[in-house]
């Protein structure tokens, strides 16, 4: 094991280079991937090193490259596409879910799509209007897609080389917030060395709450957790890793110790990953529930402009009102609206 | 309505996919209207705006020194030629008798739904004979004939329209993709699936057979010229010079909407827009038609590039068992093009050549219908699939989320089984005998 350390961005980089040394059949497509070496740098190099054919600059029009990358796959490849935007993969909706998602189904296992979509995500870096949305809800509704986000340079390098391995498509997340974050990595670690792609992962234990988030927001929830430590509250963080399949059984475990349970994502609340996990844990451990869960969560409004922002992104403060709420010593005022109804 | 193709040349089957300054603006009649071609007067249009033909209306042969090169096979008047030229009229045939009995079967309940191809018969078998094994095709949902051709058992072709499957047969043992229902989304399919073969020639891990490498064909119709995704492979193929031939079937009608209301040139011309070759052929002449894809994917297999196809034709019958085309065209509209019936053309040039005997007719014609009668007796014959099986294949690798759905619906369903009524109580039916292919 050699471990390096690694900005996020470049811990991707490293993962894509591994896994193109690994299986020939890998291509990564995009705009400006190559002698850029895409806008965040995550393929700086590579065209160089495996040639144009390999590392493909595309024309500008996401859903070509998506079906493009479809229709390689058909044919044996392992294409990685990179969407250069969150807001831009919304052209390729037809075909990452008309197509790609269907059609290991549509014939009946015949044929095979393993495509990784990389999507850089998310908000919090003062960027221009579609350059920070949260769209994993649309993915995650979807039959026959796995979806990831990672929180940390390691899982970025190992989990993006488990998507590629896979013979799912994967809609594979990447915090822009995170990129240029600095971790150890060990660029060959064993893909059968490290935690399944589906699972989820307790990165701080706790007694008091089960706080399950994932992404940029581990780190906001670990600040959390350290704060409320300070109060004498036990918060267990949980990077969920996987946003499909959810690694339901892990946050069952913690909730069935805690009593109590606080979901954290930037993406708007009404049928988001929270609204999942926070039913998933009312239907499974409602004996063992001390309080409602609550969701911190974006609102349901369009990403604001980059002075706004602040507003949409939960901070540190935000969750831990969420945490004072589901511990029962929260102010009104600080309950969403409705939240009081029946109480 | 406007009168239909009386006052115009018929033989002007250039103006079929045009549009008129009339269509535009919003007549609906998008075959008759007007005498121009795209808005040139008629007689100055750009050449490529004439569709190339071998075959006349009236099975007459007519030499084309650029395009019977591609023939030689089938105008060598030795038996192999004659072998194949009634393997061409057999093939159109036998695919207008599969459409009448599909057709029947609907109306019969056997099918949910069928989107018949009657008129397309040429454009459909000239194209697919062009192709080779190691050949790849993605297609819409109406190329029932270049399916049967790549070698789906005529039962499969059904499968998908009674409603027990959502593909008919395995792509890969036949060269074809299943039907794709959104409208020009495979053309992408076929631009990946050809820079594969590319990569694969790149990497030395396929070698190019005889002629070159293999190749792709995407069919599409004339309503998906308006789709992005076809004008994104447009794109896309001519950027990374793909072996690919973009066939379009101009059938004339989407549904309702008339071909003019797609495009204000003839589609022929988008080709050379993106930079990529186009030819417009005569879709109900097989020689033509076979011709100029044979020609294309030469192209294609040997470096140079995609090539754009627009075959000329008519959807003689409804866009499906579930349209009414009485309410949008004129009935004259068919006697016109019945006048261009594809089988019958080669039939009175096979007739005329005397490579067409009336033994020959009646063994066709049996052959049809025990094509169809088999047909008959595939499709009644297939059962529902096991309910548990809408849980197969959603995932290539297992997936919790499916698994425990599949449980819970096989406990419920097993509450049928143990009760006899609907209540949905314990269950004792082993929830993982869910067939082959269950997630693991």
């Amino acid at each position: 094991m050699t471990t390096q350390t690694l900005t996020l961005a470049k811990a991707l980089g490293a993962g894509l280079r591994r896994a193109m040394t690994d299986d020939p059949t890998v291509m990564v497509l995009g705009e400006d991937i190559g002698r850029l070496g895409g806008v965040y740098r995550v393929t700086d190099g590579l065209q160089a090193e495996f040639g144009p054919r390999r590392v493909v600059d595309t024309p500008l029009a996401e859903s070509g490259i998506l079906g493009t990358a479809v229709g390689l796959a058909y044919r044996g490849y392992r294409p990685v596409v990179e969407i250069q935007f969150d807001g831009f993969v919304y052209v390729a909706f037809d075909q990452i879910v008309s197509q790609l998602a269907k059609m290991h189904a549509r014939t009946r296992g015949a044929v095979k799509l393993p495509v990784t979509i990389r999507i850089p995500v998310a908000g919090g870096i003062g960027a221009a209007e579609h350059h920070s949305e949260s769209p994993e809800a649309y993915f995650v509704h979807t039959a026959g897609l796995r979806v990831v986000s990672v929180s940390n340079p390691q899982d970025a390098s190992t989990v993006l080389r488990q998507a590629i391995a896979c013979d799912d498509p994967v809609v594979f997340f990447e915090p822009k917030r995170l990129y240029h974050v600095k971790g150890e990595v060990d660029p060959g670690l064993p893909l059968d060395d490290a935690p399944p792609m589906g699972t989820a992962r307790v990165v701080s234990p706790g007694d008091d709450v089960t706080l399950v988030t994932f992404g940029s927001h581990v780190a906001t929830a670990l600040d959390a957790a350290t704060a409320a430590s300070d109060e004498g509250v036990s918060i267990e963080v949980i990077d969920l890793r996987s946003l499909s399949p959810i690694d339901h059984d892990t946050i069952a475990a913690s909730v069935r110790r805690t009593g109590r349970l606080v979901v954290l994502h930037e993406g708007p609340r009404q049928a988001g990953v929270g609204a999942e996990i926070a039913t998933s844990v009312t239907e499974r451990c409602f004996d063992f529930l001390e309080a409602p869960p609550v969701r911190v969560t974006g609102y349901d409004i369009p990403y604001p402009p980059a002075k706004l922002e602040g507003n949409q992104v939960p901070d540190l403060d935000r969750v831990l009102v969420g945490v004072d709420r589901v511990l029962g010593r929260s102010p009104a005022s600080s309950a969403p609206a409705g939240a009081e109804v029946g109480a | 309505m406007p009168s239909t193709m009386g006052s115009t040349s018929r033989d002007d089957l250039s103006r079929a996919g045009g549009a008129r300054a009339e269509t535009a603006s919003g007549t609906t009649d998008g075959t008759t209207a007007g005498s121009t071609n795209g808005g040139t007067t008629a007689g100055t249009a750009p050449p490529g705006d004439v569709p190339v033909r071998l075959l006349d209306e009236k099975g007459v042969r007519h030499p084309d020194p650029g395009l019977d090169r591609w023939l030689t096979d089938v105008d060598a008047g030795t038996d192999d030629a004659r072998g194949a030229l009634l393997a061409l009229y057999e093939d159109m045939v036998v695919a207008r008798r599969i459409d009448a009995e599909a057709t029947a079967l609907q109306r019969q309940g056997e099918l949910a739904l069928w989107p018949p191809l009657q008129g397309q018969e040429a454009a459909q078998v000239g194209s697919a004979a062009a192709l080779r094994d190691d050949d790849f095709v993605f297609s819409s949902y109406r190329e029932h004939a270049v399916a049967r051709r790549r070698g789906v058992a005529s039962v499969d072709l059904l499968r998908v329209w009674r409603g027990v499957t959502a593909s008919g047969w395995d792509p890969y043992a036949v060269g074809m993709a299943t039907p794709q229902v959104i409208i020009g989304a495979q053309a992408l399919h076929g631009v990946g699936y050809a820079l594969g073969i590319q990569a694969d020639v790149e990497r030395g891990v396929v070698a190019p057979g005889e002629g070159g490498t293999a190749a792709v064909v995407a069919y599409v119709g004339d309503g998906a010229m308006s789709q992005g995704d076809v004008n994104e492979a447009f794109v896309f193929a001519a950027t990374w010079q793909v072996p690919l031939v973009l066939f379009c079937q101009n059938n004339q009608w989407a549904i309702s909407e008339p071909v003019a209301l797609q495009s204000a040139v003839p589609l022929v011309r988008r080709a050379w827009g993106f930079g990529v070759p186009g030819v417009r052929v005569d879709g109900n002449d097989v020689l033509a038609v076979l011709a100029v894809t044979r020609e294309a994917l030469h192209r294609a297999r040997t470096g140079g590039g995609p090539t754009f196809v627009e075959a000329v034709t008519y959807r003689m019958g409804p866009h499906t068992t579930a349209d009414d085309p009485t309410r949008y065209r004129d009935a004259s509209e068919l006697d016109v093009w019945a006048e261009r019936d594809p089988i019958a053309r080669l039939a009175a040039y096979l007739r005329a050549g005397g490579l067409l005997t009336g033994d020959d007719e009646v063994r066709v014609r049996a052959a049809a219908d025990a094509v169809a009668a088999e047909l008959r007796a595939g499709v009644v014959a297939i059962e529902d699939p096991p309910p548990l099986s809408v849980f197969d294949h959603v995932y290539a690798e297992p997936h919790p989320t499916v698994a425990a759905e599949r449980a819970e619906h096989a406990a419920y369903l097993a509450g049928f089984a143990d009760t006899g009524t609907t209540t949905t109580g314990t269950t004792t039916t082993d929830t993982t005998t869910s067939g082959e292919g269950a997630d693991r």
